[in-house]
């Protein structure tokens, strides 16, 4: 299998602070890797410099024709700022060229209910603006999308449905998937390998490998629960 | 007032609209506004040179923004503090080259006769502007809702920050005989916020936008000529005022 992604000693710094350093892994073509760490260990940090936002040393390589979608953790957007649901779904259809028609295909596929489309950004829940921001994240046939999951905004129902979602995306066209989560059960289900920051060397592998509960209590100084299903 | 003084000062008030709707919406009044005074020291100079003040304006606004937007770059220093730092400078040394009665038409305005060339260039230039904040409104979009969603849509968000603030410098400079460098700021401000206030759609912002910029011209031009009064103060009190009026407003739901 080709990978759609291939990162090789991969270092991301702030003045004297080395938030990322010696980040080698690939994620294969319609593979699934979740990114897991204790806040601050550069799980965002790494999505913007593999999205090419943050100056970087060493190698980020994604597959030739990769389309990215991108869903940032949390974003400060006003109250009243004058922007419907619809203004940002169809800017970004315009931007990347894709029908309206995909564009309201992509709000329906994320349930997100007709009256907060036509709300201004501003004004929608925690979980809905995500959803919008999830929409439009896959207007443009995305073959690559990065989730960055917020800590809190979406309820834990609405969040296994939006997982759902991006997993039946990932059957049918084959999309590569990779996603920061809190939520230790979500990275059980759907994620092919997990690649946890915070520690050094960082650990890679296999979630039934790496989600050990004495390896999460190393990764996150403490020991987490879990179900698993 | 002619015919096309009165054209000129309609596709600069559309221009300002439009414009400053996405300063209004990126949360950059103040540095706009500010951004607009460092025309100054270029009309002083093109004074001193005997050159047309409104050319040595525009210059300035782009060597202004230029410079602010390279610095914020270079240095990663707040928009808001370097415009600060470089209007403050820039009012300084205007005001140490222009003086009396110059300085004030300057600061003020004072429209006169538009020559052909004037006219022809403050058209061009309206409608350059106009067209770039409608073909790019998208792009502006993304790149103000998150940056990084815009680059992952292919946007290359360094240049288009580059180009909007030059479209902003532009009409800046097409207001600068009219309504001088105090109040044209304003002009792209007021109006803006105004929408701001009332609409609660991309497509409402724009349009009460431009419509308040360019309504608040006309009848701060009419004002003017009864009252006997300079017309650019006038401007940007009724812009003012409809700012005012709309606050008790609550945006329809």
């Amino acid at each position: 299998m080709t990978n759609a992604l291939e990162v090789e000693g991969l270092a991301v710094g702030f003045g004297r602070r080395q938030v990322l350093r010696g980040l080698s892994f690939s994620v294969p073509a319609g593979g699934s890797l979740a990114v897991i760490g204790p806040n601050g260990s550069g799980k965002t940090v790494l999505f913007r410099a593999l999205i090419g936002s943050l100056p970087h040393q060493g190698e980020v390589r994604w597959a030739p024709a990769t389309r990215i979608g991108y869903v940032p953790q949390k974003l400060d957007v006003e109250r009243d700022l004058p922007l419907t649901g619809w203004d940002f779904v169809a800017a970004k259809a315009a931007v990347v060229r894709a029908s309206q028609v995909e564009a309201r295909h992509a709000l329906e596929l994320v349930r997100l209910p007709e009256e907060a489309v036509a709300s201004p950004v501003g004004a929608l829940s925690g979980g809905q603006f995500q959803r919008l921001l999830l929409a439009a994240a896959l207007v443009g046939r995305p073959n690559a999308l990065l989730f960055d999951e917020p800590t809190s905004g979406v309820d834990e129902p609405g969040e296994e449905r939006l997982y759902q979602v991006i997993h039946r995306l990932q059957v049918s066209e084959g999309l590569t998937l990779l996603f920061i989560s809190h939520e230790l059960n979500v990275v059980f289900r759907f994620a092919a390998n997990v690649l946890c920051l915070g520690q050094d060397p960082p650990c890679y592998g296999p979630p039934e490998e790496i989600l050990t509960p004495r390896r999460i209590a190393e990764v996150y100084g403490e020991p987490m629960g879990y179900h698993h299903h | 007032m002619d015919w096309s003084g009165l054209a000129l000062s309609v596709g600069m008030a559309a221009a300002a609209g439009l414009v400053g709707s996405f300063a209004v919406m990126r949360r950059m009044s103040l540095a706009s506004d500010a951004l607009s005074h460092v025309a100054l020291p270029g009309i002083g100079l093109a004074l001193a040179f005997h050159l047309n003040p409104v050319l040595g304006g525009m210059a300035a606004l782009l060597a202004g923004t230029l410079l602010v937007f390279g610095l914020e770059r270079r240095t990663g220093i707040a928009t808001e503090t370097i415009v600060g730092v470089v209007f403050s400078l820039a009012l300084a040394v205007g005001s140490l080259l222009a003086s009396g009665e110059e300085l004030v038409d300057a600061l003020l305005g004072a429209p006169g006769r538009t020559g052909a060339w004037e006219l022809l260039l403050g058209l061009l230039g309206s409608a350059a502007v106009v067209t770039f904040v409608l073909v790019e409104r998208n792009r502006l979009v993304l790149s103000l809702v998150s940056a990084d969603i815009a680059r992952t849509s292919g946007v290359r968000v360094a240049r288009l920050e580059l180009a909007y603030l030059v479209a902003f410098a532009l009409t800046v400079a097409l207001g600068l005989r009219y309504l001088g460098v105090l109040l044209m700021g304003s002009l792209t401000i007021i109006p803006a916020a105004t929408g701001k206030r009332l609409a609660r759609s991309l497509g409402g912002m724009l349009a009460i936008s431009s419509a308040c910029a360019v309504a608040s011209t006309l009848v701060g031009e009419a004002l003017a000529g009864r009252l006997h009064r300079p017309t650019g103060p006038l401007v940007i009190a009724v812009a003012a005022a409809v700012f005012l009026a709309s606050v008790p407003i609550r945006r329809a739901r």
